[in-house]
């Protein structure tokens, strides 16, 4: 590869270390951006309704979808974080009964049980596990829970804007209505935007959209306002659990990685991270995720590329059919042989 | 595996009771037609959530754009035959392509701006030039050629200024094929499947479509005696649209599916019948006047057929998330991960 072709490349595509540099910033702060944490999430919605009432945004529809206690569906104009909602009869890593409680003094406890009515002791809210059904291999979480109830889990996860190192929406808008900030996010001007609705099928997300009555197109901004005086986005503010982290991206990406580590090692086998990869078809997200099944599961694509990816071999073949189109036109001019 | 769907409107399919596995949805049903082509990929199951989309499906009003698709390559091979016309001593040829070419520019330039959901701010839209916007690059090919044809068309009216005219005509015919063609990039570059993975072809679909629109338009319009080079067009704008459509369902895998179901198979199967109808009739009706129009009308009217049926080919491939999620899941696998 000459370096042209990684200049260019990394325009487009590829790594890219410094977005905003990149962008014409020549002393940016560090890049911004989530963490989520999705094996901590409780699914409260604060992060809905704290950027929401943060950020303005007009009520869209309070319906129940019947489906799942999601009742927001997905990202869209009016909702720029939405809580996904997913059911499964697996369980959810090493779940046991009495595990991490080791502040509590059981022997003690035991000491006291049947003695103290008032307090019943861990026998009594948690059965001692059985033996394994049969079936199950040993040393493995068994599929069925000792009296024979079916395992069930609930995964919870905010999804966000993940403000990509090569933003498709912002590549594509015609007006420069999208524009990276110093902070490396992508954001909407909003007395530019003309309503032409490019971004919005380019984004490989699904996350921007029109919003109706407006003209206009709305995403998460990261809380640009909110950054440029140093306080930190609504949603990681209002998040009960932290499932919802905002920092540097390197010190997240660190974070992150020992955060997969520890819960692998405790038996969480399912965990992975997604979007935090620099050579990924968006060249990394400033927000990704960890998730505990495959991203399709949480509605996002598996495998996301920014389509300008191909932007210049379709210039080219644009090309090509221009040429052809007029070598056509010439063909039907040219007089047949008689 | 259930055999049933979790949908707002209730559970759909059969009900399998307590055995219900949550969070997964069992693979797509095909909807399989009598005729048409065989699928070109195996039934595929696949995670989603609750089946809904992955992406947000274009905001684009169907008239607006794929209007403004099928009248700027309209307009685009428009302009070649006017300068063809023009350079072969073909007035009757010339005229009426250099106003159907002033004229569709005009309207997919009004139609473009009606779908702005802030219309009053169109000429933002050449507020920058970026490369990296088919749309942005679009407008500013746009603003140099509307008044290129518009002077044309005007100086062919007046019958005045004769050499300005020329001029304008020329250079419209060096836009002219860049105007038909990057109408396939500005549908390409999106993450819609449908539109994505033909990037290679569209622009040829587009080109052969223009074509066969221009010349259905000479053919209708212009004196038999003349419409030789339109004729010849004809034929060659169908072999290429029809051609580089085949190339590009056979190239694109799993989304390619969505040409071949609903409105959009309907479309596009119109669109094949009236295009190859209208070249044959091109081709065989001699000078027979009425004939020439009914191949005209049907060259035009497959033309706009093929734009629409495309436009909402992409549509549907946008809102069904297994054209997005399978082709990434076989991408992942086939890297090995
Ligand atoms: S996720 Fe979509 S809207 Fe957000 S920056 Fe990436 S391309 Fe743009
Ligand atoms: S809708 Fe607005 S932000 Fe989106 S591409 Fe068009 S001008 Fe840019």
């Amino acid at each position: 590869m000459s370096e042209g072709d990684e200049v260019r490349g990394n325009l487009l595509y590829g790594p890219q270390p410094d977005v905003a540099g990149a962008s014409g910033y020549p002393d940016a702060p560090p890049r911004m951006g989530f963490f989520t944490d999705t094996s901590v999430c409780i699914g409260c919605k604060a992060c809905e309704v704290a950027c929401k009432e943060w950020n303005a945004i007009p009520e869209d529809g309070l319906e129940l979808t019947g489906m799942s206690y999601d009742n927001t569906q997905s990202l869209g104009a009016d909702t720029w974080r939405h809580v996904a909602f997913i059911e499964q009869r697996k369980p959810f890593g090493g779940q046991e009964p009495g595990v991490a409680h080791e502040d509590v003094d059981v022997f003690a406890a035991a000491a006291r049980l049947g003695t103290d009515a008032a307090s019943p002791g861990p026998g009594a809210t948690a059965p001692p596990p059985g033996p394994a059904p049969e079936g199950a291999p040993a040393g493995q979480i068994s599929p069925l829970s000792p009296d024979g109830r079916t395992e069930l889990r609930w995964l919870m996860a905010s999804d966000v804007c993940k403000h990509c190192t090569h933003a498709a929406c912002l590549d594509v808008c015609p007006t420069g209505a999208l524009f990276r900030t110093e902070f490396g996010t992508v954001v909407v001007q909003e007395d530019v935007c003309n309503g032409c609705g490019y971004c919005v099928p380019a984004c490989p997300y699904g996350v921007i959209d029109q919003r109706k009555d407006d003209g206009r197109v709305w995403k998460c901004t990261l809380c640009y306002d909110r950054l440029g005086v140093g306080m930190e986005p609504a949603c990681a503010k209002s998040c009960p659990t932290d499932s919802i982290q905002f920092g540097p991206l390197e010190e997240l990406r660190e974070r992150a990685r020992d955060r997969v580590a520890q819960l692998r090692a405790a038996g969480v086998t399912d965990a992975r991270l997604y979007g935090e990869n620099p050579e990924d078809g968006v060249g990394g997200d400033g927000a990704f995720f960890l998730l505990l099944d495959d991203p399709e599961v949480y509605g996002l694509p598996p495998d996301p590329v920014v389509t300008t990816r191909d932007l210049p071999d379709m210039w080219r073949h644009a090309a090509l059919a221009a040429a052809s189109l007029a070598a056509l036109a010439l063909g039907g001019f040219l007089r047949r042989p008689r | 595996m259930s055999e049933s769907d979790v949908t707002r409107h209730g559970v759909q399919g059969t009900r399998p009771g307590r055995e219900a596995p949550t969070g997964t949805r069992a693979g797509r049903r095909r909807r399989r037609r009598g005729r048409g082509e065989q699928p070109m990929v195996p039934d595929a199951t696949f995670s989603s959530y609750y089946g809904k989309p992955v992406l947000n499906k274009p905001t684009w009003k169907p008239l607006d754009i794929a209007g403004y698709l099928y009248l700027g390559g309209l307009a685009g091979a428009s302009s070649l035959l006017a300068a063809g016309g023009q350079v072969t001593g073909r007035p009757g040829l010339a005229a009426p392509a250099k106003l159907g070419a002033a004229g569709a520019i005009s309207l997919s330039l009004a139609a473009l701006v009606h779908d702005l959901g802030r219309p009053a701010r169109f000429l933002n839209m050449l507020r920058v030039l970026k490369p990296t916007s088919p749309m942005s690059v679009g407008s500013w090919l746009l603003a140099g050629y509307a008044p290129l044809t518009l002077t044309a068309a005007a100086t062919e009216v007046a019958g005045r200024w004769r050499l300005l005219g020329s001029a304008a005509t020329a250079a419209s015919a060096v836009l002219g094929p860049a105007v038909a063609t990057y109408t396939a990039v500005l549908l390409s570059d999106t993450a819609v499947p449908a539109w994505h993975e033909g990037y290679r072809e569209l622009p040829f679909v587009f080109a052969g479509s223009a074509a066969t629109a221009a010349s259905g338009l000479a053919l209708a319009a212009a004196p038999t005696a003349e419409a030789g080079p339109a004729r010849r067009t004809a034929v060659l704008g169908a072999a290429l649209e029809l051609g580089a459509f085949r190339t590009m369902k056979r190239r694109m895998g799993l989304p390619a599916e969505s040409f071949d179901q609903g409105r959009p198979h309907l479309l596009l199967r119109a669109a094949e019948l009236l295009t190859a109808g209208g070249a044959a009739l091109a081709l065989f009706g001699g000078r027979d006047r009425r004939l020439a129009l009914a191949s005209g009308a049907a060259l035009l009217t497959g033309s706009a057929a093929l734009r629409f049926g495309v436009f909402h080919a992409g549509v549907a491939s946008a809102e069904d998330p297994a054209y997005t999620v399978v082709p990434q899941r076989e991408r992942l696998a086939a890297r090995g991960r």
